[in-house]
């Protein structure tokens, strides 16, 4: 057993863990962060994606202990406090970016992770960007129009106030509807 | 999905991570990002006793400029590599290339280093190593060695290095006045290679003056294409050139078949993607 302490969406956890845990695992079976999900056994679909200090990893791929001392954000600490979505779960919400809704933990935190690098994105670079994502419902259409749309939020909301400012354009979805 | 249980220890120095290695013993692997290495752990196709993780190692993902080399750090990410000035300015071909591997999440936490230690003839990075004759610092017991990017690479996901040594920086010559490219062919977006080539060429007037041509996954390692490079030197810079020394690129290769291709597929595909490389590395 390992000794490990990571902070995950806001909370700091401290864990003897077997070395041989995936972070995926942790995540979900020690610390109940189901949001998060496994879709196949070969990295290939980033339904497990999370931020690892900032940037977008599969936590299927990542050992437990090499997350020791980081800040680990999943697709359950997007949302506000007040339970306001991320501009980004509201935009899939909003645009239909989902069937079975499987994929969707992993395409939003990738979103996240694009958007935080390149905060607007052309359709080309969305697709470039979320290529480490598959869906095997929506033909991504839908997915990419969604991670725009957040873009221009983040943009019309971020300065000068930065994250808190809610966006007259979220408010009216009822946010308990969007699936995980 | 689960690993065999293993052993982890996380060192912060090299000596250290090699110390590790050699109390390891055979069974003893290094853990850079893991991208390669946990995805084999999770098939169980391997089954390491300890795992040396150099995550802690200070100093090891740093990029460097040594006035003729860049010198990267084995543990810089993919990322790393793709945003970093100095390889953009002097190494632009490793920039292009990396940004074709893989996707997002696996480039941030995918080593430079990782890539080449894990020799996979699909891998990317190898062939572009050897295109650019990068020199290879391994450390081990005795301190540490230079090696060459021809005797580096060994068979399939083998290299020069014993069980006890790591591979620590890559030292790329820096190419001044040199076109470069890689070009890449696979199925879908995040696949690795069916075949690919790095090309780099001198240009001098109207004369290719020299060129070096590596292909990816036309045989159990890296191969130079010398025949397409043989062809190319001292030639007129013109489309006849090109096309006569690309038609030379599957000379001396051992493609494999696959699910994917067939060796002869990989062999016209040489010819073809060699072409392409050189008229983007040429510029013409
Ligand atoms: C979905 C997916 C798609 C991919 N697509 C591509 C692609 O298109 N092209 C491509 O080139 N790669 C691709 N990769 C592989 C990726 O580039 C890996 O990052 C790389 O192969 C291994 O680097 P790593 O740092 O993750 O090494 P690890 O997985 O940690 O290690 C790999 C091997 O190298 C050894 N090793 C690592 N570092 C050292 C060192 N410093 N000294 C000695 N031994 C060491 C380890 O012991 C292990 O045997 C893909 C991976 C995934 C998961
Ligand atoms: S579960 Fe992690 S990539 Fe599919
Ligand atoms: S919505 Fe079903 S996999 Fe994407």
């Amino acid at each position: 057993m390992t000794k490990i302490s990571m902070t995950v969406d806001g909370i700091q956890y401290e864990d003897d863990v077997d070395p041989r845990t995936l972070l995926v695992h942790h995540l979900r079976d020690r610390l109940g962060k189901v949001g998060t999900v496994v879709g196949c056994d070969t990295s290939n679909c980033g339904a497990c994606t999370v931020l690892l200090a900032g940037k977008g990893v599969k936590s299927c791929t990542v050992l437990a202990v090499q997350a020791d001392g980081m800040d680990v954000t999943t697709v359950e600490g997007l949302s506000g406090p007040d339970g306001t979505l991320h501009p980004v779960q509201q935009a899939f919400h909003n645009s239909h970016a989902l069937q079975c809704g499987f994929c969707t933990p992993g395409m939003i935190m990738a979103a996240v992770d694009l958007l935080s690098e390149n905060p607007s994105p052309t359709t080309d670079e969305v697709r470039e960007g979320l290529e480490g994502n598959l869906c095997r419902c929506t033909g991504y259409q839908n997915i990419v129009r969604a991670v725009q749309d957040a873009a221009a939020t983040m943009h019309a909301t971020a300065p000068p106030t930065a994250e808190a400012a809610e966006p007259a354009s979220t408010t009216e979805a009822n946010a308990q509807e969007v699936p995980r | 999905m689960i690993p065999a249980a293993f052993e982890y220890t996380r060192p912060s120095s090299v000596d250290g991570a090699v110390q590790a290695l050699a109390e390891g013993g055979e069974d003893a692997k290094i853990l850079a990002g893991g991208q390669s290495l946990i995805p084999m752990l999770r098939l169980r196709f391997a089954a390491p006793s300890v795992l040396v993780d150099l995550g802690g190692v200070g100093g090891m993902r740093d990029i460097h400029d040594d006035g003729e080399h860049i010198v990267v750090g084995a543990m810089a990410t993919h990322h790393d590599v793709m945003s970093n000035q100095l390889i953009r300015e002097h190494a632009p071909l490793i920039a292009q290339a990396t940004a074709t591997v893989a996707d997002r999440q696996v480039r941030h936490l995918g080593t430079f280093g990782g890539s080449l230690a894990h020799a996979d003839p699909a891998g990317d990075l190898p062939g572009v190593a050897s295109a650019l004759d990068a020199t290879f610092e391994v450390a081990g017991p005795s301190g540490r060695r230079m090696v060459s990017a021809s005797e580096f690479f060994v068979d399939y996901l083998t290299t020069a290095m014993e069980p006890d040594e790591l591979l620590v920086a890559v030292h790329i010559p820096k190419l001044t006045g040199w076109g470069t490219h890689y070009e890449k062919f696979n199925r879908v977006a995040q696949a690795w290679a069916l075949v690919g080539v790095a090309a780099a060429v001198r240009r001098s007037n109207g004369t290719i003056t020299e060129a070096r041509v590596a292909l990816t996954n036309m045989g159990t390692t890296p191969v130079r294409a010398h025949g397409v490079e043989e062809a190319l030197a001292d030639a007129p810079a013109d489309e006849g050139t090109l096309r006569d020394a690309a038609a030379r690129a599957a000379e001396g290769t051992s493609p494999t078949s696959d699910l994917s291709a067939s060796a002869d597929y990989r062999a016209h595909l040489a010819t073809v993607l060699t072409r392409r490389a050189l008229h983007a590395a040429g510029g013409l």
